[in-house]
């Protein structure tokens, strides 16, 4: 169970980040229904306290709206949904060149070590 | 008494003398309400002393021990529901009848709670209990436990020799059928690493010492360690120290 989460990083950062993660796939959509606080909690293993605080920074943060009585629902608010792929892109390239930077990298290398990785990719699916 | 509200159990320098030796020594503890806390250390740190003293099982040889503001004694056992390491249960009776002879002894059983949990443990009421695996014995143990509506719900090593599909199980249970806004749970553990998900606080003993006390979460964020690593940081920290 435990094998899901980095157990040295804060557990909730982990699941909001997960949760962040399956709107931008399109796994949740705008709207849906997220299973109540408790329940969520029991599904993946965590304290419900640690499960609510979740979903207290989703609502904070605006990607989570909470309806009084009928439980969380994801965000409908299209342009937030945007600015959450931004932020998911922003802090997954800020990650990626800050390891290339300590392995020595300059910019003009990763950028052209992406292209040239884009192009075989490109190539070996045929298009 | 006016931080005593927020705290389910307090320990006030707190000793417990064996025969020969110390149990627990000079133990001040606050457990929050509405919180699991896990009591952590090696085996015979003092975690089952400490429960036992909160459960009223013990008194301690000096300083005070309180539960809801009031000092833990024998007759308090009805306002704390306590899941001992051993097996108390009677083979001659069924599931249900188990069920029915807590609920005469204990006034606060949830029978429409029990029910629930037995259908999702999956234990038939009407099997003999000196008959059950001893998985399904532990699964029915953790029914009795929390089918009670005890402000304060004590566990003594619950996962001790059990299977991992098991300990999930009984993981699943309490984080179901625990009402976090009316219980505190305390459970002394030694398997730290199966329940760090549940824990929010914890208190590590050492030789009947408190060594330290943490914010589960805080120790993530701040240290970047889990929970085995805090202690072991902990222990040397201590050693370094004497």
């Amino acid at each position: 169970m435990n094998s899901e989460f980095d157990t040295s990083q804060p557990i909730y950062l982990q699941l909001q980040q997960r949760i962040c993660r399956q709107i931008v796939r399109g796994e949740l959509k705008p709207g849906d229904k997220l299973p109540a606080v408790r329940q969520m909690a029991a599904q993946v293993g965590v304290n419900p306290n640690t499960m609510q605080r979740v979903y207290a920074g989703l609502e904070q943060e605006g990607i989570v709206s909470v309806r009084r009585g009928e439980g969380s629902f994801v965000t409908e608010d299209a342009g937030r949904v945007a600015q959450l792929h931004e932020q998911l892109k922003d802090e997954h390239i800020a990650g990626f060149v800050a390891d290339m930077g300590e392995m020595g990298f300059t910019a003009d290398e990763i950028i052209a070590g992406v292209q040239t990785y884009i192009k075989t990719l490109n190539k070996g699916s045929g298009r | 008494m006016n931080k005593d509200t927020n705290m389910a159990a307090t320990f006030e320098g707190v000793a417990k003398r064996y025969t020969t030796n110390w149990g627990l020594y000079n133990v001040d503890l606050a457990v929050p309400r509405g919180k699991i806390t896990g009591i952590i250390g090696a085996n015979g740190s003092g975690k089952s002393t400490l429960l036992k003293l909160a459960a009223g099982l013990l008194r301690p040889t000096r300083g005070s021990v309180c539960v809801n503001g009031a000092p833990a004694d024998r007759c308090m056992s009805k306002a704390v529901a306590y899941l001992s390491e051993a097996d108390s249960l009677y083979p001659f009776f069924t599931v249900d009848e188990s069920i029915q002879f807590h609920s005469q002894h204990f006034g606060d059983v949830d029978l429409h709670k029990s029910a629930e949990m037995l259908d999702y443990m999956r234990l038939n009421p009407a099997s003999l209990v000196g008959e059950l695996s001893r998985g399904n014995r532990e699964r029915l143990k953790l029914v009795l436990t929390l089918s009670r509506n005890a402000a304060l719900i004590l566990m003594d090593e619950p996962l001790a020799n059990l299977d991992p599909l098991l300990k999930e199980t009984l993981i699943k249970g309490v984080i179901s059928f625990v009402d976090m806004a009316q219980q505190t749970v305390v459970m002394a553990t030694n398997q730290v690493a199966d329940v760090e998900l549940l824990l929010e606080r914890v208190a590590l003993l050492n030789t009947g010492r408190l060594l330290a006390t943490g914010d589960v979460e805080d120790i993530r964020s701040e240290d970047g360690q889990n929970l085995v690593g805090w202690m072991r940081a902990q222990y040397a920290a201590r050693a370094g120290a004497v």
